[in-house]
C-alpha cells in the first residue's frame, strides 16, 4: 500500500527509489547506534567506530546512490519537469535528498579519519567520530521528514 | 493531513523499520563471521538491541496499519489476492526471523557466559556458532520474503 495504483512502468523505478532509501536508512540506523556506543566509557570505542565507518562507506553510499538514481528515474516517468509549479513535497525530496548526501560524505570522512585516530591511540574517544555520528544521525532525522513528505504528499 | 496519510506513514515508517534492522542484522552477522574472541563477538552483539526493538515495531506496525488501509480505503479490501498474498508472506517473514533469532541469540549469550567465566581466548565453539550455516540461510531467506513484500506492495498484482 506504498501508494495509489500506478501504471507497471513506473513500479520499477519506484522500488528502486524506496529500496535504496529503505537501505540507506538501516545503514545511517547502525553507523548511528555504533557511534552512540563508541561514546560509552570502558567499551571499545575503535571497533564500534570502526563498524560504523565501513558501514557508511560500503552500505550507506551505494544505497544513496541507488535511492537518488531511482528518483530520479521515476521523475523522469511522471513527467514533472513539465509541471510549471511542482508540489512542495517534491521539493522537500530533493533538498533532503542532496543536503543528506552531502552530510552523509562528511560523515564518511570524519568516521574514517576518527576509526583511524582511534585504532592507533588505542582507545579514548575521538572528536571525529563523535562529530561523524552526531551527522549519521542528522541525516537520518532528514530522511525521515523526507520519508513523510514522500507518504504524505503535503501541498 | 488526512487520517488516510497518517496511516500510510505510520505503515510505510514501519516498513522502513523493519528494512533497517534486516540491514543492521546483516551488517552484524558479516563483520561477527570471523570472530571468536568472546569479548569482541559480545560486544558487537550490543548493536543488536536497537535491531530488536525495531524488528519488533516495524513487523507489527507494518501489520496493524496494513490491515487498517485495507479496510479504511474503498479502493481495496482486505481478501484483495495482493494483501492475502502479503499476509502470508509476513507469516513467513515471522517464523523465520524467529529461527535467526534464536540461532543468533545462541551465541550472543554463550559469547556472553564464556566473558563471565573469564575464558577471553578464542574459542572453536564460539566460531561454530556465528558461522552457523542455518543461521545465514534463515536470514538469508527472510531478507528475500521481505524484498518479496516489498514488491508485492508496490506491483500490488491484480490490484
Amino acid at each position: 500500500m506504498l501508494a495509489a495504483i500506478r501504471p507497471d512502468s513506473w513500479n520499477y523505478a519506484l522500488f528502486v527509489h524506496v529500496l535504496g532509501a529503505m537501505i540507506l536508512v538501516g545503514a545511517l540506523v547502525t553507523a548511528g547506534t555504533a557511534q552512540v556506543l563508541s561514546w560509552r566509557p570502558g567499551g571499545d570505542a575503535g571497533a564500534y567506530a570502526r563498524l560504523a565507518f565501513r558501514t557508511l562507506l560500503f552500505v550507506g553510499v551505494p544505497a544513496w546512490f541507488v535511492m537518488r538514481i531511482g528518483a530520479e528515474w521515476i521523475y523522469s516517468k511522471e513527467k514533472w519537469a513539465d509541471v510549471p509549479n511542482e508540489p512542495d513535497w517534491l521539493g522537500v525530496g530533493y533538498i533532503t535528498a542532496d543536503l543528506g548526501g552531502i552530510l552523509l560524505l562528511v560523515s564518511v570522512v570524519l568516521a574514517g579519519f576518527g576509526a583511524r585516530r582511534l585504532a592507533r591511540a588505542d582507545g579514548g574517544s575521538s572528536i571525529l567520530a563523535r562529530s561523524a555520528g552526531v551527522i549519521a544521525l542528522v541525516v537520518l532525522a532528514l530522511y525521515l521528514v523526507a520519508l513523510w513528505a514522500m507518504t504524505a504528499k503535503p501541498g | 493531513m488526512s487520517g488516510h496519510d497518517w496511516l500510510l506513514f505510520l505503515h510505510v515508517l514501519s516498513a522502513f523499520a523493519l528494512v533497517a534492522a534486516l540491514v543492521l542484522y546483516t551488517v552484524l552477522i558479516a563483520v561477527v563471521w570471523n570472530k571468536d574472541v568472546p569479548t569482541d563477538v559480545a560486544r558487537l552483539f550490543r548493536i543488536s538491541k536497537i535491531g530488536d526493538v525495531l524488528i519488533a515495531v516495524g513487523s507489527i506496525g507494518v501489520l496493524v496499519f496494513g490491515i487498517w488501509l485495507a479496510i479504511e480505503d474503498d479502493r481495496y479490501k482486505v481478501w484483495d489476492g495482493w494483501v492475502i498474498a502479503a499476509l502470508v508472506l509476513w507469516l513467513v517473514m515471522g517464523a523465520l526471523g524467529s529461527r535467526t533469532g534464536k540461532i543468533y541469540n545462541a551465541a550472543r549469550d554463550r559469547a556472553r557466559s564464556l566473558v563471565r567465566e573469564g575464558n577471553n581466548s578464542p574459542n572453536a565453539e564460539l566460531r561454530a556458532l556465528v558461522q552457523d550455516r542455518r543461521g545465514l540461510w534463515f536470514h538469508t531467506s527472510g531478507v528475500i520474503v521481505v524484498l518479496l513484500l516489498l514488491i508485492d506492495m508496490i506491483f500490488k498484482p491484480g490490484a
